[in-house]
């Protein structure tokens, strides 16, 4: 209980940086950055412009690190921050915002507002004015070891249950594997056959690598509430972990936010360049694929389309491979509007989709994918994120909308052809 | 009577006279009186009136009195007036009038001059036009310009009092001209800095074109009242348009061709002179369209730009060889300003990096129980 | 004061005192703003071919795809009123003799009657993302009074500029001097308001380009 405004903005002094300097004093209130984002255009409600979310940061940096704003402040002409106002935001810079990153891209100035949200966020929770429903996942990851409280003989019984379906040996603790397989808590308990396509994909390809009992979970629950110290623990278990089994590449499941926290916030958490390559599932399979490593059979005859989640297409640079994987196993695979870097938000991404409250604006927000799935009336939805599904899921069902929702890494798996003897 | 015996009663005497003895015909004087009427935009019947008007001025009793101060001057503006191509034309309108004292043209000189000033005065009083050039200095209680024994601002008062208007000649009496200019060691002044009671027309220029001392006189012996004047106090007729509105280099403005120097091919081809210093946007005067010397040439005409000489302050107004897109003094203050907003972002940025690095010192490690207040 | 005194006023110690307020201001304020620097960045750069800050800092000017249909007044009106901004002031002959004068750099001027244009072309696209700005809800939510200040700074010279050349409203002398003193203040302004989106957008969009082409992100 020792979360208080002085800590909150004593964080935000530490964070603020030549970069958020440059975007406060560059941007010219254009609102263009609503225009990207899907909870502004959804709900017709201007409080979400993304640039608005960062006012009190604002204000800060305005009367810390400007002459200018310090005279102001001085003269009374510019208000504190208080708590009350930062309490007031967190609908704003959690629930109507998933880190999905289309206002950076479409800012004339340049300004990348998403960077400055995440940053806002150390602030927010270092106040104690991170929303309940992330708090609780964030306590479970660090002290369970999983945000949806997965611990070791959970998986533990998962893996027996895929070495059975699939008559592949999952590896545990194995050093020297090539690869470090990371799970994500969504897939352990809601989608095992991503564990099982792992399997048989290694297999056919030849590659050695194992899971890690030490470093098994991926999400990084520290990162959506927005706090570099919590998320460190997190990311520290899997450096420790990858370090101790001397691993090559640590690959990171479907998730989205799991691949920022590790391959991009990673290094920067623990203080030094890591020693091993960190890839997510898709680019592995992209590599696979290039190296025709990856044979299958047949194709999916349905009409498909793919969703890209944003940590891993626009915020992660994995654009390219899951369409090339796609084609190689849908005969009719057609790309909704806005596919590829642009793509929308499935608008519960950045730990909104753990937040009780926000649930009524993530369905409005959802209004978007809907019509972009409408453009295309696919009969499934394929995508390659595990939190991405089960709000594409929600979100479907809300609008009653007929269409399964795919794992791309288990579709790929189904047409391996079966190891001969 | 026939119409044209009418018209020929109406246009006799002794100046008809004087100018048929010059060589002048009577259909010579009409077509200069309709061209004058016409620079002033008056209707054509005011060239008649005009005519009419000046040939019957017989005696002196109809001649309106004329006197003519000169202060802090260069006697350039008398010059100006007495050397026209066609004296006569020019110098008819003394004919016209009664110029009663004028220093540079009467015969008397001493105390014999000033009885005629103050005889003039007694015996026009009220009625009398009060030509002024030359700027009055006020310094050391006037004593930089006095003229037997009185200062020109005592005097100006003293005769001012029963003038029926003035006419300042010349941009040293219209606007203080170059006596005025920095630093103005005689703290010289224009006539309407002194003079706030009096209807007063302003005919600057150093000098002003000949005709336009003409054509307001000639206004005023028609019409008996001075012309429209702008918000300077300028009859609109002659100073109603800028130099660079009437120029007739403009097309070369427009097209961006321009001279550098006095002697280079675009000098040579006549081109723009604003970038030597051509004032002519600025500068309210006829002389594009009216030139000088009847019409020979004109400062442009001849190669050198406009001085803007019928402006106020044209002395002061930056140089002469400056464009006016050019700054008027040189930038001082850059170099001296660009030292001190470094030194501000340096001790700016010294005073951000402790806050940060204090910040970082401080830092508490959140754990769990830090996410609640 | 009489006009030709504004005038010679605006020119002379006018302009002296706005350029250095401008050249002090600009210096300072970059200063204290990229000074804060920036952590580096440990995590294994994506190699990819046109993803970079410098590559950003010019292809941001083109609109993201799908954008310009959500907000066209912004981007159509926002890029005229800037490629007119700049037609007229670095195109128009007499403000090329003033850089000239100032520091000797020239180049070829364009013909003024297309400059007079391009002028009103430009205040006409102002007046258009002004009203845009007061319509549009999100444009009006953010929009404070530094917004419409600025607007009023920006559209000013413009305005004066092309009435002195037209030689209406008010005697040329005066507007001239007017239009010059409207410069002046944009000038002053300039460094402390959101203007100075002017030199900042370079470091803006080299930051943003920089982080999302180390992840293989051409933005």
């Amino acid at each position: 209980m020792s979360a208080s405004l002085d800590k909150g903005v004593r964080v935000l002094k530490e964070v603020i940086d030549a970069p958020i300097a440059s975007y406060f004093n560059s941007c010219v209130h254009c609102g263009l950055c609503a225009e990207a984002c899907l909870f502004y255009t959804e709900t017709g409600d201007p409080k979400y412009t993304p640039i608005h979310k960062l006012e009190p940061l604002r204000r800060l940096y305005e009367q810390e690190y400007t002459l200018l704003g310090r005279a102001k402040k001085a003269l009374g002409l510019s208000k504190p921050v208080t708590d009350a106002e930062l309490a007031e935001w967190q609908e704003l810079v959690y629930n109507s915002c998933t880190l999905c990153g289309r206002c950076s891209v479409v800012c004339p100035v340049g300004n990348d507002i998403v960077y400055m949200v995440r940053k806002f966020r150390e602030g927010m929770s270092a106040s104690g004015n991170a929303p309940e429903g992330i708090k609780g996942a964030a306590n479970r990851t660090v002290t369970l070891g999983s945000p949806m409280g997965v611990k070791l003989p959970a998986v533990k019984a998962q893996m027996r249950h895929v070495e059975d379906d699939t008559g592949i040996p999952i590896p545990l603790d194995v050093e020297g594997a090539e690869y470090m397989v990371m799970l994500s808590s969504m897939e352990i308990i809601n989608f095992p056959e991503y564990l099982g396509a792992i399997a048989k994909i290694m297999q056919q390809a030849g590659k050695t690598w194992t899971l890690c009992s030490t470093a098994f979970e991926a999400t990084n629950a520290g990162m959506q509430i927005g706090n570099s110290d919590l998320a460190r623990v997190i990311v520290s278990r899997i450096v420790d972990g990858a370090e101790r089994l001397k691993v090559k590449t640590v690959i990171s499941p479907e998730c989205g936010h799991a691949y920022t926290a590790l391959r991009w916030e990673g290094a920067n958490l623990v203080g030094r360049p890591f020693t091993f390559e960190v890839k997510h599932i898709i680019e592995v399979l992209g590599e696979f694929q290039a190296a025709g490593l990856l044979k299958t059979e047949g194709k999916e005859t349905d009409r498909l389309t793919f969703h890209d989640p944003c940590q891993l297409a626009r915020r992660g640079g994995v654009i390219q491979q899951q369409r090339s994987l796609m084609n190689q196993v849908a005969a009719n695979f057609v790309e909704m509007p806005d596919a590829g870097f642009m793509n929308w938000c499935c608008g519960g991404g950045g730990g909104a989709s753990a937040i009780e409250e926000g649930e009524e604006l993530r369905l409005e927000a959802f209004k978007k994918k809907k019509s972009q799935l409408d453009a295309v009336k696919p009969d499934r939805l394929v995508t390659a994120c595990a939190n991405c599904r089960i709000v594409l899921e929600e979100g479907l069902e809300h609008y009653q909308m007929d269409i399964p929702v795919i794992g791309l890494t288990e579709m790929i798996a189904e047409h391996i052809p079966e190891q001969g003897a | 009577m026939s119409k044209d015996a009418i018209r020929q009663s109406a246009m006799q005497g002794p100046l008809m006279e004087s100018l048929a003895r010059q060589g002048i015909t009577r259909r010579t004087f009409l077509k200069y009186c309709a061209t004058l009427a016409s620079m002033m935009a008056l209707p054509p019947a005011a060239g008649r009136a005009m005519a009419e008007a000046m040939a019957a001025s017989p005696s002196a009793s109809k001649r309106p009195s004329v006197i003519w101060l000169p202060f802090q001057e260069c006697t350039g503006c008398t010059e100006s007036i007495t050397r026209s191509h066609t004296p006569t034309l020019e110098g008819l309108i003394f004919d016209a009038i009664s110029l009663d004292y004028q220093e540079t043209l009467m015969a008397a000189a001493g105390h014999q001059a000033e009885e005629a000033l103050h005889a003039a005065m007694k015996a026009n009083e009220g009625q009398y036009l009060l030509v002024v050039d030359g700027s009055i200095p006020l310094g050391l209680e006037g004593a930089y310009s006095c003229i037997a024994g009185k200062s020109n601002l005592e005097t100006l008062k003293e005769v001012a009092k029963g003038a029926a208007a003035i006419v300042a000649m010349g941009s040293c009496a219209t606007f203080g001209g170059l006596p005025k200019a920095n630093p103005n060691p005689t703290g010289a002044v224009a006539v309407s800095d002194i003079i706030k009671d009096k209807p007063i027309v302003n005919i600057p220029g150093c000098p002003p074109i000949p005709v336009v001392m003409t054509g307001v006189l000639a206004h005023f012996l028609t019409f008996g009242s001075l012309p429209e004047l702008d918000k300077l106090g300028r009859p609109k007729a002659f100073y109603g348009e800028t130099i660079h509105d009437r120029c007739y280099r403009r097309p070369f403005y427009d097209q961006g061709k321009f001279a550098k120097t006095f002697d280079d091919e675009g000098a040579r081809k006549g081109w723009c002179l604003f970038e030597l210093g051509c004032k002519g946007p600025v500068t309210y005067n006829a002389c594009a369209t009216v030139k000088w010397n009847g019409g020979t040439s004109w400062p442009v005409e001849s190669g050198h730009g406009c001085l803007g000489c019928s402006e106020p302050n044209f002395w002061d107004a930056g140089g002469f060889y400056k464009a006016l897109s050019m700054p008027a003094n040189p930038l001082k203050m850059g170099a001296a300003a660009a030292v001190t907003g470094a030194a501000a972002g340096v001790a700016v940025s010294f005073v951000n990096r402790a806050k940060k690095a204090e910040a970082k010192a401080g830092h508490e490690t959140t754990t769990l129980a830090d996410l609640e207040k | 004061m009489n006009e030709l005194q504004l005038l010679t006023w605006a020119r002379g110690t006018g302009l002296d005192l706005a350029v250095a307020i401008f050249v002090l201001g600009v210096i300072w304020r970059l200063i204290e703003i990229y000074s804060l620097g920036r952590k580096k960045d440990l995590s294994a750069p994506r190699q990819v071919q046109g993803a970079s800050g410098w590559h950003t800092v010019f292809r941001r000017s083109v609109p993201p795809p799908g954008m310009v249909k959500k907000s066209p007044v912004s981007y159509l009106g926002g890029y005229t009123f800037h490629i007119g901004l700049a037609v007229v002031v670095f195109g128009f002959a007499p403000h090329i003799k003033l850089v000239e004068g100032i520091s000797g750099l020239s180049w070829p001027g364009l013909p003024s009657q297309f400059v007079d244009f391009v002028a009103v072309v430009t205040m006409a696209a102002m007046i258009v993302v002004l009203v845009d700005r007061l319509n549009k809800p999100v444009k009006r939510y953010l929009s404070t009074f530094e917004d419409y200040a600025t607007w009023a700074l920006t559209f000013l010279p413009v305005l004066t500029g092309w009435l002195a050349v037209q030689h209406m409203v008010l005697p040329y002398t005066t507007m001239l001097a007017l239009h010059i003193l409207s410069v002046e203040l944009l000038l002053v302004f300039l460094p402390f308001t959101k203007l100075f989106h002017a030199f900042t957008v370079f470091g803006s969009r080299w930051f943003n380009g920089t982080v999302n082409g180390h992840k293989g992100v051409a933005v």
